[in-house]
């Protein structure tokens, strides 16, 4: 063994450490270890079998990946926006380093609690059910803390994400028959348990760690819903300012460009569906227009502030990007069948754009909306595939009917 | 027949609520306070109780074809009467309640046991089987009663045990959701879960 690399012989260590006997119970827990970095030595013998190097683990961490672009901007942008509250932005030394630094340390604990609380109830479901601990809560894990605003107690996180797992995921069966998306799920369940940590103006901006009170900023979605003038609210937030997502707002929902980021290589290796995410897309931009159309119906609409936004403003604002990208194309939880993923996006995109113009309880609909349809899915599905049988049916018997008659005619 | 599981079966393998799934509507709608929940869960006993023993007394001589309206004029009756005590004597939990009282008419649990065990038994087996059904019932609304007030509001009977605890000083919030429906259809889900996982007999055989 001399000689070998130290990643060899720590594969080495692993296959002779297999746990027997009394640790056999312990068996779930060491293959999830073994297997994160390794593949096994030991290859299935018999029946035919699927090759192919994109498994669960590869495409969870490609997701991981896509993930990276948008967490970082969302920790620089936690930097940026508490000290361009404080009006420290010109004291800092780099306004790059420090900012991100800032973010850095503010989002580092919730990642840890989301990842700890989750990945214990995963493994103890795993170990008394017997089965394999599930890659699924790798990306699970990182989107919660991505997708909350960055002031939320901890031990909330950690209560959201614990229902998410047990309730949403493992009392279905664990990943892969889970119906919810379970980092919407702890969202919503934070969204509905602890409204004012959720919403509001106060929550949005990281404030000291210690003592001084809490920092005012509203979200673009929350100024539109408490009716600001269009005029004002393009001088307070240009359309360059959400592309590049130097706005309040959930950790790391705010930057168009860097989840674009994430979507190209999402595309790129086939694991998000385009037909959802242009679904998505088209469908909240369908849903603008069609608001921004209805002044012209009834002239005293023409005050609302949501009418006057140009459709493509619906794509920049809120989680509607971060949402279409990471969260639509969860492919659990999706539509399966290719007129179902149309179906399924187009509608995700016009509720979500419904929801934030008529409903001023809800500015943002997106999490709503993707988790109502997560709901219909299954029906799209069934209606699809129902109408296929059906057509396919009658193309068979047409054709049976034209050779009966040729045959008969010959 | 025995005695002693009229009473025993629904509180385990024949649980109204956990088993055979009846009465959910109540279940969500009066459980946020443990008080309306207990006063909800009485009423619903006694009310189960005597119509299994009107109907048990007149079953031979309900005519098969109209039985229904029969056991609903019995139901109706005993809620009315129900009502006006709550009225006399709990006002402000009766304003709480508001229509689920009078929905107690229309809860299956009452309809089921009329028509299941009062109408083929025996008055004394009746009632005691109103009770135990009526128990049953009430022991999961007193759980959910419980979990969702102190999660929720923080109290219990309307004592305020969290404030007392000193839990808001810490950081502490109540949880909004368990104020709301769902939350209380989701514990009911957590208490099935339970339940199941603990009695074999109820888990469906693997094929």
């Amino acid at each position: 063994m001399r000689g070998r690399k130290w990643d060899q012989r720590l594969a080495d260590w692993f296959e002779k450490h297999e746990p027997q006997g009394k640790w056999a119970w312990l068996g779930s827990t060491y293959e999830a270890f073994h297997t994160f970095t390794f593949v096994r030595k030991t290859v299935t013998r018999s029946g035919a079998h699927v090759r192919d190097a994109v498994d669960m683990k590869r495409s969870m961490f490609t997701v991981v990946l896509a993930l990276l672009p948008a967490l970082l901007f969302g920790m620089w942008n936690i930097g940026y926006q508490h000290f361009a509250a404080n009006s420290q932005l010109s004291t800092l030394n780099s306004q790059l380093f420090d900012c991100w630094w800032f973010g850095f340390l503010r989002m580092l604990p919730m990642i840890v609690v989301s990842y700890v609380v989750g990945l214990a109830i995963e493994f103890a479901f795993a170990q008394v059910r017997h089965h394999e601990v599930n890659e699924g809560y790798l990306v699970t894990g990182l989107l919660i803390p991505m997708i909350v605003p960055v002031t939320t107690p901890l031990w909330q996180l950690a209560l959201a994400v614990a229902f998410a797992v047990i309730i949403a995921k493992e009392a279905f069966g664990g990943t892969g028959m889970n119906f919810l998306n379970p980092a919407l799920v702890a969202r919503a369940f934070l969204f509905f348990a602890y409204p004012t940590n959720m919403s509001g103006d106060t929550v949005w901006i990281a404030h000291d760690l210690w003592g001084s009170d809490a920092i005012t900023g509203a979200t673009p979605l929350a100024a539109l819903s408490a009716g600001a003038d269009f005029s004002v609210f393009n001088s307070q937030y240009s359309v360059l300012d959400l592309l590049v997502g130097t706005i309040p707002g959930s950790t790391c929902e705010t930057s168009f460009i860097a989840i674009a980021f994430g979507a190209m290589l999402l595309l790129f290796t086939g694991i998000a569906s385009w037909r959802i995410m242009l679904g998505v897309f088209l469908g909240g931009g369908l849903m603008g227009l069609f608001f921004n159309l209805l002044p012209s119906l009834d002239a005293q609409l023409s005050t609302h502030i949501y009418l006057q936004l140009p459709f493509y403003y619906h794509w920049l604002l809120g989680g509607f990007a971060f949402g279409a990208v990471f969260m639509a194309t969860d492919p659990v939880t999706a539509a399966q069948t290719r007129t179902g993923r149309w179906i399924y996006g187009l509608l995700v995109g016009a509720f979500a754009v419904l929801l934030r113009v008529c409903n001023p309880a809800y500015p943002e609909g997106m999490m709503l909306s993707i988790l109502f349809m997560n709901c219909m899915a299954p029906l799209i599905d069934h209606c699809v595939i129902a109408r296929n049988i059906k057509s396919r049916q009658s193309r068979l018997s047409r054709q049976s009917r034209t050779t009966r008659k040729e045959a008969h005619n010959g | 027949m025995k005695i002693s599981p009229l009473i025993k079966l629904p509180f385990s393998k024949q649980n109204p609520v956990t088993v055979q799934v009846l009465g959910i509507c109540s279940c969500l709608a009066v459980t946020a306070q443990l008080k309306p929940a207990v006063v909800m869960a009485l009423s619903v006993t006694v009310v189960v109780m005597f119509s299994n023993l009107i109907i048990s007394l007149l079953r031979n001589t309900i005519p098969p074809r109209i039985r229904i309206i029969v056991q609903l004029v019995v139901v109706a009756s005993l809620v009315v009467v129900v009502n006006q005590v709550l009225e006399a004597f709990v006002y402000d939990v009766s304003r709480q309640l508001s229509v689920y009282v009078g929905l107690i008419i229309t809860n299956c649990i009452v309809m089921g046991r009329l028509e299941a065990f009062a109408m083929t038994h025996r008055p004394w087996e009746s009632m005691l089987d109103g009770l135990g059904n009526g128990l049953g019932y009430a022991v999961i609304l007193v759980i959910l009663g419980i979990v969702r007030e102190l999660f929720g509001s923080g109290t219990l009977w309307d004592y305020p045990v969290v404030e007392r605890l000193g839990l808001y000083n810490i950081g502490y919030q109540n949880n909004g959701l368990f104020v709301m429906a769902p939350m209380a259809l989701i514990l009911v889900g957590v208490i099935i879960w339970i339940q199941r996982s603990a009695d074999k007999d109820l888990q469906e055989k693997e094929k």
